[in-house]
């Protein structure tokens, strides 16, 4: 057994490494920006840089309504695929997983073919056309982890006994997924919420492509143009990511849990 | 509402909500029931809506364009047009970049996994690792990039370093910006994500395997030969088959790093959608059926394998 | 007398600042079916692990046939270990799981395959060698479990609550089974359980356990008949309790709501006017339906539960609640609910435990 606990460390040690290192080397070369000693130059170069407000604005603003979305094309579904169309959840689960095999370079153009100036959606001829196709397709981005998010937050309260319950007391449908099951998939929601906008944050293919100035669009393009600052960015973006998942752990600790079953 | 309240608490109870069980369930009864089943149907039409207008039907259009020129006729020309050099050569680094990292992910994934889920380390350290692996699978593009460039470039910390070792990095002819350095870059976000997905399953390997294998006089090493990889083993294929589609479809990190130097698939995409450099449209719609070819086989043959393996388990 | 086979001498356990084995000392005897018996957490699963080296003892030693193992690891020791969860390897089939061991230990192929024939004829599941742990029922996978870890002729085989996952009714002829195989093959068996009842149908010995320590060391009989202390009384059987009050300690005579009896085993240290408690087994009471003992009380039955060949009464004595067992008789029905009885009692068949 001893063995065994030595080998593990030396792993976690040699592993430890490979993705620390190159954080660290971020670290240091964006306090490098002033020759001769550290500084935070190209952090303050990159926070008043209107372009970094600009774009880190919209995309924040894009994955709100992402979320949005995102949660009237799963609550619903989830819950009554759940509850009282169980025979068509092979069907959800297999669009569910459509986005993680359609790569989203292909899922962009497959929208750019369909929904551009001579078709009978013409979203991509208008800049608010536009925002909105940049909005579903992140909200298809997002979906695997919003809908597993949501169905398992259902799972985990039990939403068949909560429904019935409230069904015997009196209560209507809109009632009991307004008051009583909304209320408790919170914290799933939130969770999803959260994963939604660290995706939504650093993406770059489907906004570049759109034309949109999305907060990864003018990350490419200070990586191209500027030295110190990318540098910079990379340690911010790693630092939101981190907070978002953060907030995702924090979260499920908060959960609530009404299912006595294991799952 | 009265109508779907009545046909509510008719309804048979299903069997398990966890378990999926289409056939445990009983269809509403009829009276009264078209007006319940429609709102009920109402309740999934975003969803459909969405499934179908923006991921089933554009992906199949654009499936589709790749048999169409561009006067409208039916043809084979762009599919025969992929066999163009430079396409076949994007094609062939795709593959191998993709190959690579997801075999050695997969790899050092499972070890990583085995030694904080096995190795008897500090409880804490195992929702550290999962923690830290949720983010960084995550962590793509020009962050990442910059991360290795800051680390391997050819001023990188570490080159740095090892030139003080005497060691010099880029004259054993490696090269950041080139098939290994991609893939070095791209074991940052495949040995999480085959941490996260093969964890549940070391989990499954149950304690009392290795029990019952040690009274039976095995060593640990009989005991992973035997026992231990032939069990996971469906579930590493698995993985290494997702993990292959998720390079073959990554293209931010690889256009941070290289620009359009390194002409690998996505890449080849990204241009041709921006700015027609093939000169032909349908080709574009050709390269993206071979991706999507390409990663729906990789995604169908893990799909298969993780339900044949969740049997063994059950 | 022969050397015991299996000596676990001084054994004490603690987890970090739990002590879970408090000093046990016992000795088996080759061949012999040995129960160690006690609720969760008494220490016992930690005793049978460390027999088998998944522990290490924090002071004591193993000695098996002469040879301390204590510091022998788990795959050296030659030990067969059967587990609550069957623990078959799912990739294996029956046949290949059955000649794991062999295996293990370089035996030919069919060598193998002859002991892994014989070994499913012992276990009743001839044919079976084909089928995979998932296609196999509980009974049947515990079985397969029991075929492997004898197959490679262990010199002491291990069970940790072997049928705790089983239903009912296979639990009962499944202990039937092992006791008949363990007697065929005469190995020394070490057999963990919460059940006492399953203890006291297949054991010649019992370790009746509790909070780490050994309560009590003897055969079913001497168990049940004879605790020696208040938990292995209780935890063994079910016992009745009545408050009685010493009249005359000198003729060991005490009083019980009003009527006097001679109690035998009345301790000598009890004094006169002191309150002790009377224990004895439900079968010890019976209803005075004619011929009575040396002692009867007056009661109301609160109780009646018809078990078919056993009514189980239980009858209230002024404070006291007695449990006793009667047979079922054709020709007269049990007394009900409310009803006014007798019960009586020999005091011989009284013990006067300590808590």
């Amino acid at each position: 057994m001893k063995q065994n606990r030595t080998w593990a460390w030396i792993v976690f040690i040699v592993g430890a490494a490979y993705f620390i290192i190159p954080l660290v080397a971020t670290v240091v070369f964006s306090l490098r920006m002033r020759r001769d000693y550290l500084s935070f130059d190209a952090y303050t170069s990159v926070l008043f840089d209107k372009q970094f407000h600009a774009t880190f604005g919209y995309s924040l603003l894009i994955s709100l309504f992402t979320v949005v979305v995102g949660l009237i094309v799963t609550v619903p579904a989830a819950y009554l695929v759940r509850l009282r169309l169980p025979q068509l959840r092979p069907f959800v689960e297999f669009v569910t997983l459509l986005p993680l095999i359609i790569p989203p370079i292909i899922l962009v153009y497959g929208y750019i073919k369909m929904y551009n100036t001579s078709s009978v959606l013409p979203l991509t001829g208008t800049a608010i056309g536009t925002d909105i196709l940049l909005i579903l397709s992140y909200v298809a981005l997002g979906l695997p982890y919003m809908y597993r998010a949501v169905d398992t937050g259902m799972r985990t309260i039990d939403v068949q006994t909560l429904t019935e319950a409230a069904t015997i007391m009196g209560a209507r449908q809109f009632t009991i997924i307004t008051q009583i099951i909304l209320p408790n998939i919170m914290i799933a929601v939130l969770s999803g919420a959260f994963l939604t906008f660290a995706i939504v944050i650093g993406e770059f293919t489907m906004a570049s492509l759109l034309g949109r100035p999305s907060f990864g669009v003018y990350l490419q393009r200070i990586g191209i143009s500027k030295s110190y600052e990318p540098a910079a960015l990379a340690v911010i973006s790693f630092a939101i990511t981190w907070g978002a998942m953060g907030m995702i752990q924090l979260l499920s600790r908060f959960a609530p849990r009404t299912a006595v079953r294991n799952n | 509402m009265s109508n779907s309240l009545d046909t509510a608490s008719e309804m048979a109870p299903m069997a398990d909500p966890g378990i999926p069980g289409p056939a445990t369930a009983l269809p509403a009864p009829r009276r009264g029931g078209g007006f319940a089943q429609f709102t009920q149907y109402l309740g999934v039409a975003p969803f459909l809506i969405f499934a179908l207008l923006f991921l089933i039907i554009p992906t199949l259009n654009l499936a589709v364009s790749a048999f169409y020129d561009v006067d409208g006729h039916f043809t084979f020309n762009n599919i025969i047009e992929l066999r163009r050099q430079n396409i076949l050569d994007a094609y062939w680094i795709s593959i191998r970049v993709s190959a690579a990292s997801a075999g050695l992910g997969a790899l050092i994934g499972l070890v990583i996994a085995l030694a904080v889920i096995r190795g008897n380390l500090p409880g804490w350290l195992r929702s550290a690792v999962m923690t830290f692996s949720g983010v960084a699978s995550n962590f793509a593009g020009v962050p990442l990039a910059f991360a290795f460039v800051a680390s391997l470039g050819r001023l990188g910390m570490v080159t740095v370093v090892l030139k003080l070792f005497g060691f010099d990095l880029y004259k054993t002819g490696f090269n950041l910006l080139s098939f290994w350095g991609l893939t070095v870059t791209y074991l940052y976000f495949q040995i999480p994500l085959m941490i996260l997905i093969i964890a549940p399953a070391v989990d499954g390997l149950r304690k009392e395997w290795s029990e019952a294998a040690q009274t039976l006089g095995a060593s640990p090493f009989q005991f992973w030969r035997y026992v231990g990889l032939p069990v996971l083993w469906p579930n590493l294929l698995g993985t290494i088959s997702l993990l292959f589609a998720n390079a073959f479809g990554a293209i931010a990190t690889a256009y941070a790093l290289t620009g359009s130097s390194l002409n690998i698939v996505p890449i080849l995409l990204y241009t041709q959608i921006s700015g027609d450099v093939l000169h032909n449209p349908g080709l574009g719609a050709a390269l993206a059926l071979g991706m999507i070819l390409i990663t729906g086989i990789a995604n169908v043959i893990y799909l298969v394998v993780r339900t044949r393996a969740e049997r063994w388990l059950k | 007398m022969t050397d015991a086979f299996l000596k676990i001498e001084a054994i004490t356990k603690s987890f970090k600042d739990n002590q879970v084995v408090k000093g046990v000392d016992l000795a088996f005897n080759k061949g012999e079916f040995v129960s160690l018996l006690g609720p969760s957490g008494c220490g016992k699963t930690t005793i049978l692990r460390i027999i088998a080296g998944f522990e290490r003892p924090t002071s004591g030693a193993i000695v098996v046939d002469g040879k301390d193992i204590t510091d022998l690891p788990p795959n050296q020791r030659k030990i067969g270990m059967v587990f609550q969860a069957y623990a078959l390897f799912p990739n294996m089939n029956v046949a290949d799981n059955i000649g794991f061991g062999l295996k293990i230990a370089g035996a030919p192929r069919q060598e193998r395959d002859a002991r892994t024939e014989e070994m499913l004829k012992l276990i009743g599941l001839p044919g079976y060698g084909k089928r995979f742990p998932f296609e196999l029922s509980g009974g049947q996978q515990q079985r397969v479990a029991l075929a492997r870890a004898i197959a490679p002729r262990p010199s002491m085989l291990l069970l940790d609550e072997p049928l705790s996952a089983l239903d009912a009714k296979i639990r009962v002829s499944l202990r039937e089974e092992i006791r008949a195989i363990q007697r065929e093959l005469g190995i020394t068996t070490v057999f963990v359980t919460h059940d006492q009842e399953e203890a006291l149908s297949i054991s010649d010995r019992i370790v009746v356990m509790n909070a780490g320590k050994v309560e009590q060391f003897g055969t079913p009989f001497e168990i049940y008949n004879k605790p020696q202390t208040r938990f292995a009384a209780t935890f063994v059987g079910t016992l009745n309790t009545l408050d009685a009050k010493v009249v005359d300690a000198a003729t060991k005579t005490v009083s019980i709501d009003g009527q006097t009896a001679a109690i035998p085993a009345l301790p000598a240290r009890a004094k006169t006017g002191d309150t002790v408690a009377l224990t004895m087994r439900p079968e010890a009471v019976s209803l005075a339906n004619g011929t009575t003992k040396d002692i009867t009380l007056d009661g109301t039955v609160t109780e009646v539960a018809f078990l078919g060949a056993v009514i189980r009464l239980k009858v209230k004595l002024g404070e006291n609640i007695v449990a006793l067992d009667t047979f079922n008789d054709q020709r007269s029905p049990p007394p009900k609910y409310g009803e006014a009885v007798k019960v009586t009692l020999s005091g011989s068949d009284v013990l006067v435990l300590e808590a």
